[in-house]
């Protein structure tokens, strides 16, 4: 076999070349090729230039070339931080807890137990519910009529309109939400661990404490990582829950406007598109940082796994 | 003995910390059900049931004709059907391509497609309205769906399951003179069939469940919009909480069908690529 010249990706083996079979080859990637450049590459650049042009007060005026600094005049405004500000500590939030829960119900489940399929569904289960869904059945759990909460002693405010605890209801709802991919990911992590080496601790007489720090957590933490960052461009995305039950109207909505949230607004609540390209921009850049850590990650364990 | 009676305790203690997690993440899961059987005096009794002492059925009947949730479901399962059928579709061909034709510019192709994941979609919405209205298909169902008729994703996850099939197999097929595109839906497609549940199970859930685009895109189109936004509709007033718990569950439940049957699809899909 020919040898891999670079840290490159080979594309394939290449069995069909024949001339015929070059312009098949081509023809095949086209559909895919076409829809990519028109509603991902093209979009994308597009925010670049959108970016450079600021909205007009009526919708029937053309809007106004300001080039860059529009762009850059985000960086000394006061919303722009504090929706980065919201962007982080909702995904400080979700984040953690799910990978917590997450990682709890994985290793608590990691063994045979009569039963033990039922436990695996419902742990993997919040990962169908759309923002939607999570967003209703929250609302009436949190909900200070319904009572839920007062039952077991938690008597919070209408929170969708206080500004304390609107941000960690819905970080609670999104991190529900993430719990679930989080289980799927560890479990499959912690099923390609060795089995004779946990095995091994189990007979040296272990505690489960002690095997869990010192002997799972460290053999699992490429996974553990690699969740973690799946759940922060998971936060990121989150929108649908803050639109259902903060929205527009609460006055709240300024503690949960995270940057998705605040382009939302921009394209639909203002119509300044130059404004929503500016936002996407820095969003693409922070996601941007966030994998390029994943990659680095990744790339070690390659290293260090083989 | 006493080994005995310290794994039975073990177990039980498994047990308990199981039952307790099982709790904490299934409990909304349950409500949503518990809770749109129940009339709207329990559910907001104070404290509230947690089972319907008195199940009532009118829940789904007032969510399917006040919430108009019939309508809703049907442009749901058309956009999810169109852009799984899509996705699959356009994934096929081009991971065969780059899984076994020779042909120029190839990695150049294959490296930007696979950088299109760095892209979140969210990141597009501003330009991408403006196209759609530009082609003419704001507030349509093509709008709608188009834009995710490939992925790159879909691409990775296929063309890892073509290149795993074994080498014999196209030798064999090159020397019975198979044309690339016969080797491609006689063998390939045939021989990499979980791979491609598995995408399309992946597919169905993220499409089911959009709702940034759909938001945006249907506009006032009342006619194309989907059940998440029926769910936005009613969603969230205690005023309604059974009626609204009734049309979450609607939602939710051709998704929970699918993760009892095609668990192990699904499981496959989101772990692609976390663990070698």
């Amino acid at each position: 076999m020919a040898k891999r010249t670079s840290s490159l990706p080979t594309a394939g083996v290449g069995v069909f070349r024949t001339k015929r079979d070059r312009r098949i080859g081509l023809a095949l990637t086209l559909p895919s090729l076409a829809l990519f450049l028109l509603f991902t590459y093209y979009p994308f650049f597009k925010n670049f230039q959108l970016a450079l042009y600021r909205a007009a007060p009526f919708p029937t005026l053309p809007n106004k070339f300001v080039g860059p600094s529009q762009f850059f005049s985000i960086f000394s405004d006061a919303q722009f931080w504090d929706s980065v500000r919201s962007t982080v500590i909702f995904v400080g939030l979700v984040v953690p807890i799910g990978v917590f829960l997450g990682l709890l119900m994985a290793v608590a489940a990691h063994q045979r137990l009569k039963g033990i399929r039922v436990y695996r569904t419902i742990f993997s289960s919040t990962v169908v519910s759309s923002a939607a869904v999570a967003a209703v059945v929250f609302s009436t759990i949190l909900s200070p009529v319904s009572g839920y909460l007062p039952s077991i002693g938690i008597h919070a405010p209408d929170i969708t309109s206080s500004s304390t605890w609107a941000m960690p209801m819905v970080a609670i709802v999104s991190a529900w939400q993430f719990v679930g991919l989080a289980f799927i990911i560890l479990t499959a992590g912690l099923q390609s661990l060795p089995d004779d080496l946990l095995e091994a601790s189990r007979v040296d007489g272990a505690s489960s404490w002690t095997r869990f720090w010192r002997i799972i957590l460290p053999l699992l933490s490429p996974t553990v990582f690699f969740t973690l960052i799946v759940g922060v461009i998971y936060g990121l995305q989150s929108f649908g829950q803050i639109d259902i039950m903060i929205g527009t109207q609460n006055s709240t909505f300024t503690h949960t406007n995270v940057l998705i949230y605040a382009i939302y607004r921009f394209i639909h609540v203002s119509a300044n598109p130059g404004m929503a390209a500016s936002y996407s921009i820095a969003l693409f850049f922070i996601t941007l940082a966030v994998t390029l850590i994943q990659f680095r990650i990744l790339e070690k364990r390659v290293h260090y796994g083989q | 003995m006493a080994s005995k009676q310290r794994r039975l305790a073990g177990r039980t203690g498994s047990y308990a910390l199981l039952t307790l997690l099982a709790f904490i993440v299934g409990f909304p899961l349950y409500i949503i059900f518990a809770g749109s059987l129940m009339s709207l005096k329990e559910i907001t009794s104070v404290p509230p049931s947690l089972f319907p002492m008195h199940p009532i059925w009118s829940t789904f009947r007032d969510a399917f004709v006040g919430g108009n949730l019939g309508q809703y479901l049907t442009v749901s399962f058309f956009q999810s059907g169109i852009i799984v059928v899509g996705q699959v579709l356009t994934s096929i061909l081009a991971a065969f391509a780059f899984a076994y034709i020779q042909f120029p510019w190839k990695r150049t192709i294959f490296v930007a497609m696979l950088a299109t994941s760095m892209i979140p979609f969210e990141v597009t919405v501003t330009a991408n309205l403006q196209t759609v209205a530009a082609l003419g298909w704001s507030e349509t169902m093509q709008g709608l769906v188009v834009p995710f008729l490939a992925t790159g994703f879909g691409i990775f996850l296929l063309r890892q399951a073509f290149l795993q099939i074994p080498k014999e197999m196209h030798e064999a097929a090159v020397i019975d003179g198979y044309s690339s595109w016969k080797f491609m839906w006689r063998v390939a497609v045939p021989l990499a069939r979980p791979s491609i549940a598995a995408l399309a199970v992946f597919s169905f859930l993220g499409a089911w469940n959009q709702y940034l685009w759909p938001l945006l895109e249907t506009g006032s189109n009342k006619n194309i919009q989907t059940i998440q936004m029926g769910i936005r509709g009613v969603g969230g007033q205690v005023s309604t909480a059974n009626v609204s718990l009734a049309a979450a569950a609607i939602a939710v439940a051709p998704l929970l069908i699918l993760l009892v049957f095609f668990q192990k699809h699904l499981v496959r899909s989101l772990t692609a690529g976390a663990v070698k």
